[in-house]
């Protein structure tokens, strides 16, 4: 990959995730800086998903750019056979970057070898979506100050959860305690497990999402735990409210504790949480603008650095 | 080398090979997927391939022996992906003329079919790609879905 394609989080090193960050957080400052006159970027939305569409839609739009696409493949060349890398070169033709969401996994990998235009990954599949990341890692920065020495609990399905897995990967740099509070057939997966284990990244595994891990965790990161998951339904009958967050669980949680989800939420969070200033979803999701806004200009070749300093002044 | 010959020529006397290579200590559960990545389905010469033979190293083992072929290099080491401690002896004349060791590569070009379903490579013409993430396992990663899988699990193209 020779431009700043973003694939995976794994593409990206220490460094350039702090800058992302803190360009993030010039463009909550500044959100409509018009870095992207002239330029038009396409969003190929293979497998359709309207919030992260819009997520990335509205930051290419504050940032002055145009925006080219689809949001359901069933409307491309691509339902009349069309190969994806067909597809890419196409495109390629008209825009300064792409950004695709795919329902097959590997992608936007492929999409990256077949074209010179910078691509971002939207998701695909069960694989990546990096942007999801960095907005998490900017909701937890934001929220406590830093990204260093947390105490973070992930809760719910993280088998599957490529969310989590990405977060794991992505702290690495930051010295985090993890706990993974999961059931038997949704526990973490030990490839990493052992990925902790090499970077030296403590954690423990817990069945039961107890009041003695909400109280000493700095983030408690929710996720959905799907019936489809389960090849046993009693099981989930079993285990589907027992990773599920109330209001009242949370009286003797850390005052700094803030509660991330990547939404959509179904029952896993109560609605009586969303009204606790430790509820922090919802502008979780906000912060999704500024982190693509920052991945946009990185994608595009513009300096974050020069941004960076500009918000000093 | 020369000490060695003596007992090499023993082993190899079974069936008797002029010239040609003799792939050694291949694992009795991958001895056929050996066969797939040496192409030797569509070879015209004579083949000889034995399987649960006794020994020392692996219990059983599977042998080939392959009568005036020799593999490049990068053919060979791409038996590493199922039999990483295979033994490669080069015979010229009656002798073994040279030993080899094979070597995992970084990284796995074709060969290999990515179990994932998902995958891009199964849904688009494109090669495959693996890293290989640990050697001594023989564990690849998929470069484009991520999938992980051990060289017990590989399915050959
Ligand atoms: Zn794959």
């Amino acid at each position: 990959m020779g431009n700043n394609s973003l694939v995976s989080i794994a593409d990206i090193n220490k460094a350039e995730i702090l800058e992302i960050l803190e360009a993030a957080a010039y463009f909550e400052a500044h959100p409509n800086h018009k870095l992207l006159d002239g330029k038009v970027v396409a969003t190929l939305f293979f497998e359709p998903s309207t919030r992260t569409r819009l997520s990335f839609e509205t930051a290419v739009n504050r940032l002055g750019g145009r925006v080219i696409g689809f949001s359901d493949a069933g409307t491309t060349s691509t339902s009349k056979g069309e190969t994806l890398k067909d597809t890419i070169k196409m495109v390629s033709n008209y825009v300064d970057l792409i950004i695709m969401r795919h329902f097959i996994e590997g992608a936007a990998r492929y999409a990256t070898e077949v074209t010179d235009i910078p691509v971002i990954n939207a998701g695909d599949g069960a694989n990546q979506h990096p942007s999801q990341t960095l907005l998490d890692l900017y909701s937890i920065y934001k929220t406590q100050g830093t990204l260093n020495d947390l105490n973070i609990t992930l809760v719910g399905d993280l088998k599957y959860g490529r969310t989590v897995h990405s977060l794991i990967m992505a702290m690495q740099y930051f010295n985090p305690t993890f706990r993974f509070v999961a059931c038997e057939e949704l526990k973490m997966p030990e490839e990493y497990k052992q990925f902790c284990r090499d970077k030296g990244i403590t954690f423990t595994e817990e069945t039961n999402f107890s009041k003695d891990v909400i109280d000493s965790s700095d983030i408690i990161y929710m996720t959905r735990v799907q019936r489809e998951r389960f090849t046993d339904l009693m099981e989930y009958e079993r285990v589907k409210d027992r990773y599920s967050l109330h209001n009242s669980m949370l009286d003797t949680s850390k005052p700094n504790l803030k509660i991330l989800h990547p939404l959509p939420r179904v029952n896993e969070i109560a609605q009586d949480v969303d009204d606790n200033p430790k509820a922090y979803y919802f502008q979780q999701a906000r912060n999704g603008l500024y982190a693509r806004q920052a991945i946009i200009c990185r994608a595009l070749g513009i300096d974050l650095s020069t941004i960076n300093r500009s918000s000093d002044c | 080398m020369s000490a060695s010959h003596t007992s090499n020529k023993k082993s190899l006397a079974v069936a008797a090979l002029r010239n040609g290579t003799v792939i050694d200590h291949i694992p009795e559960s991958t001895l056929f997927k050996a066969v797939r990545i040496l192409g030797i389905e569509n070879l015209q010469t004579a083949v000889t391939i034995g399987n649960n033979l006794e020994s020392s190293k692996l219990g059983k083992k599977g042998i080939i022996k392959v009568s005036d072929v020799e593999f490049d290099e990068n053919t060979l080491n791409r038996i590493a992906i199922v039999a990483p401690k295979a033994k490669i002896n080069i015979i010229r004349d009656y002798e073994v003329t040279e030993k080899r060791e094979v070597v995992l590569p970084d990284r796995i070009l074709g060969i290999v079919k990515c179990p994932n379903p998902k995958c891009i490579t199964n849904n688009e013409p494109v090669q495959t790609k693996f890293d290989v993430i640990d050697r001594e396992h023989v564990i690849l990663r998929c470069h484009y879905c991520g999938r992980a899988l051990t060289s017990q699990d590989a399915v050959i193209e």
